[in-house]
């Protein structure tokens, strides 16, 4: 097979403030949507554990409509029909909701798994400890569920950061929107989303080391597991 | 302007055969490429091993929009005509490849050791061994979650819509911009996936509940 194609770098590379705009765009929303995405599992998952049972009901309702909908129509119906009702938003705001409500419905059943493997003795030895109910629920029960099911709810986290290359669809100034007006000025389509792919390679990695550090700082505690 | 009606409605629909069509050839291309790397990962050559856990790692460690990029931009860099259908089709398939590669990886080895080992020592060679002893087992385990994927494998077909293909989501996109009408547009769209995928995610929950009570007894 010949290849009678000239790589040319050269354009993307010139390119490169462009280029890391792009990217901390991508960490930025990635990390935003991450903490208020966890905040929304954490209490959705304390609804469906603990919640009165209209309450539960919703909450399912909320995790069966996301996870079975594809995030890229999740994403147009937050930036082309809610605007219908009078919100206007930028696209960088729509994309930032979306990507929240995205990671809050597969994150509460994530949390909900590792609320429902602590015993029960243990809850009823915090209680009998004579800790609040809501002690109770953030030392004896969240934290312990949280580094049970830390190795799913990162990789859930990294996964969010690698999907919300789709919001380059409504032009939110993220790295792979940044790299769709570069091809679409130079032509370097190939070159362009090689170098992407191996910026978001990177950050895929660069996301895990974090998520053990944050492992080693706050949940590296000796248990019986 | 044209006003959502019917019509309308059964154009989008109608554009599901595609969804369909495409999902089922990342389903099949991609079974067929995860248990090759499901193999390969587990098997006893460390350069398979090697090529493998390389692939995965770029195929998990990127976004799948930026793979169909790199088929749909980069084929006729190696002077191949492609379209959208065709270069959505390699890229699902190479990515439902990674995953379902790595889900039956854990299968793999979650049948004990001594499975292994009697078989060696039955004398059996490695095609026997794998096809007789360990993958029957290992496929029992392995249902309930690739049921599970494949939920991941329709949600996937929508990006198709990204470099033109029409299927249910670039349907929604052309009707919307005929009639500006994105909330009944858009709700149709998500209600035909859910359609589609929430009886997948019923029986993949009501499956691993069953193996589940079944591990207990």
């Amino acid at each position: 097979m010949s290849l009678n194609y000239s790589f040319q770098f050269d354009a993307v590379l010139e390119a490169w403030p462009l280029l890391a705009k792009g990217t901390w765009i991508t960490v930025q929303l990635s990390l935003t949507a991450t903490v208020l995405g966890l905040a929304v599992a954490i209490l959705g998952a304390w609804a469906k554990t603990s919640g009165p049972a209209p309450l539960r009901w919703l909450v399912n309702a909320y995790i069966e409509l996301v996870r079975n909908t594809p995030f890229l129509v999740q994403l147009f119906f937050f930036f082309f029909a809610l605007p219908a009702f009078g919100l206007r938003w930028s696209a960088y705001a729509a994309a930032l909701v979306a990507m929240v409500v995205n990671l809050g419905a597969y994150a509460t059943e994530i949390i909900r798994a590792g609320i429902e493997s602590i015993p029960r003795g243990q809850i009823e030895a915090g209680l009998a400890l004579n800790l609040k109910r809501h002690q109770v629920f953030r030392y004896v029960i969240l934290k312990p569920a949280l580094k049970a099911i830390y190795p799913a709810l990162t990789s859930q986290f990294i996964l969010l950061m690698l999907s919300s290359a789709v919001v380059s669809a409504i032009s939110a100034d993220d790295l792979t929107s940044v790299a769709a007006n570069l091809q679409s000025q130079t032509f370097r389509s190939f070159e362009i989303y090689i170098v992407v792919a191996g910026i978001y390679l990177a950050l895929a990695l660069a996301f895990s080391l974090l998520f053990r550090f944050i492992y080693g700082a706050a949940l590296d505690y000796p248990d019986r597991r | 302007m044209r006003t959502f009606g019917t019509p309308e409605f059964l154009f989008i629909l109608a554009a599901a055969r595609w969804t369909l069509a495409l999902s089922a050839m990342a389903f099949v291309g991609g079974a067929i490429g995860g248990l090759l790397v499901a193999l390969a990962r587990t098997s006893e050559s460390a350069v398979a091993r090697g090529v493998a856990t390389v692939f995965v790692q770029v195929f998990q460690g990127t976004p799948l929009l930026l793979q169909l990029f790199l088929v749909f931009f980069g084929a006729p860099v190696l002077g191949w005509d492609i379209n959208p259908w065709i270069a959505a089709g390699v890229a699902l398939i190479l990515n439902t490849s990674a995953f379902l590669g790595e889900i039956w990886r854990g299968c793999i080895q979650a049948i004990p050791r001594g499975q292994w080992e009697a078989a060696d020592a039955l004398g059996l060679h490695y095609v026997a061994r794998m096809r007789d002893v360990v993958l029957p087992q290992a496929f029992r385990i392995a249902l309930a979650p690739t049921v599970g994927y494949m939920v991941q494998v329709v949600k996937g077909t929508s990006l198709a819509a990204i470099i033109g293909f029409t299927e249910v989501t670039r349907a929604g996109q052309i009707i919307n911009n005929a009639t500006f009408q994105p909330l009944i547009v858009f709700g149709s769209v998500a209600a035909i996936y859910f359609v589609l995928c929430w009886p997948l995610s019923l029986l993949a929950g009501r499956m691993e509940r069953r193996q589940a009570a079944a591990l207990a007894r």
